[in-house]
């Protein structure tokens, strides 16, 4: 039963939504081939999704993008089946969602989900605190529990002493922070968010995404997000889909997307994206020419370098763990020693900053201007992986900027 | 001039005369039944406002004006006014008018707002009673005295019907158009969380459209108001007829004092139901 552990929690198979009247009549083969305009041209039917297929993964962040019309709001709202869909399914859990009847749907929506809306959603007939309790009430929590509850999701969001005011008097930001409380305080396995901070002023909008991903590091929980904004997407997604006329154009890691675009709709979203904020070490390191191991004799590690025409090199032990760096003049120095040292000794060695393989670019500047020396990139267990070289922190940086700038 | 023909004359009216005779032979006993639980909610109200002393209800309704409507100036105007009333004599008449049109409200909310909500959840009921709704508010007011008296004969009963079907438009209306135009995000985050229609209704679509349920509530009260003079053509003792007994004997002074009476009582009805569509800002 191990197999079935490692199941993506959300299967999406084929999946079509057309608005319109009996949408299932003029769904046929013929059609499918069409596209939306003709589709729409012919039938007056408005394609909200065309054939999707995707998985999630338990405790992702999925992010969902596209310009607007695109289809992310009918993509995550028939996840919990606010609409319904026309074709495919849906798998949450191993069940199929699309196949589940109206009584089913209430315990499966209660049980699994919470969901934050753009324009928040809450009742303004009621304090903060029952606001953040209506899911617990929803699900049958006697009042005692839900509002326990409820208060201590409301303090996890930073709305400690809000409790007893009702939405209407807190800013925007906090609003959405009740939503988020609310859809918190149900402990849900999946957290649906259409938009969540696309109402907010730039900087409160940024506060609530840092808040988020600390707050997702902690809480591990598997969520769906929509956004038009690229930044939004490559700062909290570990996958983004995009999506163009309801179809999905391109899924992959924010690197993917940034590095790769599939097409020019792509392309024309990440052109303003930085790939310093993107781009990771991991992904620009390459191996050194030269790497010294401390149990070699200084001479053989001379001869390396000067084959190679370097001036210094990285040391590493025996268990593939980075030591430091050597130049040629200390080896020189060691040769002309009397006692000649079997191995590099480590008083020899210059320890040197490193980085991880997630670390991004941007942050390699201010490393890179300190040192003269790449910059060594090693695990969690500082294993030596690569090195980043100035020329190829800039080239990182460079080309995509480049390539979009083409247009005469 | 040329005159319509004769033959394609369709006898509505003997077909419509024909309905009500069927009607009124195999309903009798449904409309006997009707009438008695009408007559009893209205004589159960006048019962209330005659036995409660005079002074006592020109307080509350000061009060409601301080309270309710705004300032104590309010409140003042509104007392002044019920005293007016009472030193032209009307006391007693004002209260079962007053009686009649709370009653009849009160038969109209039990019908208006359910039809209302079941107007907003289906749209096909929206399309059949909108037509509906709209013949009955051009239709002139006189026209439901026939069947209410062919119905319930003459009185309280069939003024009270009458006045209620005149009035029941608004607050349909209104109860449809609040609970349609509920942000949708509220409504789809109770369904979101798993909430049932019933629980959807309750905790987000009455409670959000409250303010404009309250509007359908303050017209169809005024409506109801405004038929109390024709309802008294049928034998509903109140201050309507006062006021046809004035035109018929043309006293101008007399029906003046009425209709100033009524005006009155209007007003004050008026800002109190008025002030509960208004949102308070806590
Ligand atoms: N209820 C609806 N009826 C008809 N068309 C709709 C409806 N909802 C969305 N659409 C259409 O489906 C497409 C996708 O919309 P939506 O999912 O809201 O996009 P997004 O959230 O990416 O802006 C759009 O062309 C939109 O006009
Ligand atoms: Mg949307």
């Amino acid at each position: 039963m191990s197999e079935k552990k490692e199941q993506p929690q959300i299967v999406i198979k084929n999946l079509w939504k057309i608005y319109g009247k009996d949408p299932k009549r003029i769904f046929t083969k013929k059609m499918q081939d069409l596209s939306k305009d003709e589709i729409q041209e012919k039938t007056g039917c408005i394609v909200g999704m065309r054939n999707i297929s995707l998985e999630v993964e338990r405790g992702q962040f999925y992010i969902l993008m596209g310009l607007s019309g695109s289809g992310k709001s009918t993509l995550i709202r028939a996840l919990i089946r606010l609409i319904k869909p026309t074709d495919g399914s849906i798998e949450i859990n191993g069940k199929d969602i699309t196949k589940m009847n109206s009584e089913q749907l209430l315990h499966f929506r209660r049980d699994t989900y919470g969901m934050v809306f753009q324009h928040y959603g809450l009742l303004p007939h009621q304090t903060v605190l029952d606001n953040a309790a209506y899911g617990l009430k929803i699900r049958g929590v006697p009042k005692g529990e839900r509002y326990a509850k409820a208060m201590r999701t409301l303090e996890t969001v930073g709305l400690k002493g809000w409790e007893d005011y009702y939405p209407g008097s807190l800013s925007g930001g906090m609003q959405q922070r009740v939503g988020l409380a609310r859809a918190l305080a149900n402990d849900p396995d999946i957290l649906l968010m259409d938009e969540p901070f696309s109402g907010l002023d730039p900087l409160i909008r940024r506060q609530m995404q840092d808040e988020l991903v600390e707050l997702q590091e902690k809480l591990q929980k598997t969520i769906v997000f929509v956004t038009h904004d690229l930044h939004e997407a490559l700062k909290l997604g570990d996958q983004i889909a995009i999506m163009r006329n309801g179809e999905l154009v391109q899924v992959g890691t924010p690197e993917d997307i940034v590095s790769n675009p599939a097409d020019d709709y792509v392309q024309e979203f990440v052109r303003d994206a930085s790939p310093a904020k993107v781009l990771t070490a991991g992904t620009i390191m390459e191996s050194p020419k030269v790497l010294l191991y401390a149990w070699e004799g200084p001479k053989t590690a001379l001869t390396l370098l000067r084959s190679n025409n370097r001036k210094a090199a990285f040391v590493v032990d025996k268990g593939h763990k980075l030591l430091g760096v050597v130049k040629e003049s200390k080896l020189e120095q060691l040769l002309n020693l009397a006692e000649k040292p079997k191995g590099i000794p480590l008083s020899a060695i210059k320890k040197i900053t490193s980085v991880t393989e997630d670390t991004i670019v941007e942050d390699l500047f201010s490393i890179v201007s300190e040192n003269p020396y790449p910059i060594p990139v090693v695990d969690e267990n500082n294993k030596f992986k690569g090195m980043v070289t100035t020329d190829q922190i800039f080239e990182s940086i460079a080309p995509a900027a480049d390539e979009g700038g083409d247009n005469d | 001039m040329i005159s319509f023909p004769d033959v394609t004359t369709i006898p509505l009216a003997s077909w419509i005369d024909a309905a009500m005779t069927w009607l009124l032979q195999n309903l009798s006993g449904f409309f006997d039944a009707v009438g008695f639980i009408i007559l009893q909610v209205v004589l159960g109200f006048e019962t209330i406002f005659l036995f409660i002393p005079w002074f006592i209800i020109i307080l509350l309704v000061g009060l409601a004006g301080w309270k309710l409507v705004g300032s104590i100036r309010t409140g003042i105007t509104f007392m002044i006014f019920m005293f007016l009333i009472g030193s032209f004599g009307y006391w007693e008449l004002s209260m079962r008018t007053l009686s009649l049109v709370i009653a009849s409200v009160f038969f109209a909310l039990l019908i208006g707002i359910p039809s209302g909500i079941s107007m907003a959840r289906s749209d096909r009921t929206e399309r059949i009673l909108k037509p509906v709704l709209d013949a009955m508010q051009t239709m002139p007011s006189f026209v439901y005295l026939i069947p209410a008296l062919m119905f319930f004969g003459m009185g309280k009963v069939p003024a009270m019907f009458a006045t209620m079907i005149y009035a029941v438009p608004p607050v349909i209306r209104l109860t449809n158009v609040g609970i349609r135009t509920v942000d949708i995000e509220a409504v789809e985050a109770a369904k979101a969380f798993g909430a049932t229609p019933k629980q959807i209704l309750f905790d987000v679509q009455l409670p959000l459209a409250k303010p404009s349920i309250m509007v359908g509530i303050n017209q169809t009260t005024m409506m109801a108001l405004a038929m109390v003079v024709i309802g008294s053509m049928i034998g509903a003792k109140g201050l309507g007829m006062e006021v046809l007994l004035a035109i018929n004997r043309i006293e101008v002074g007399r029906g003046f004092e009425a209709g100033v009476s009524i005006v009155f009582l209007a007003i004050i009805i008026d800002r109190i139901t008025f002030s509960f569509s208004q949102k308070k800002e806590k």
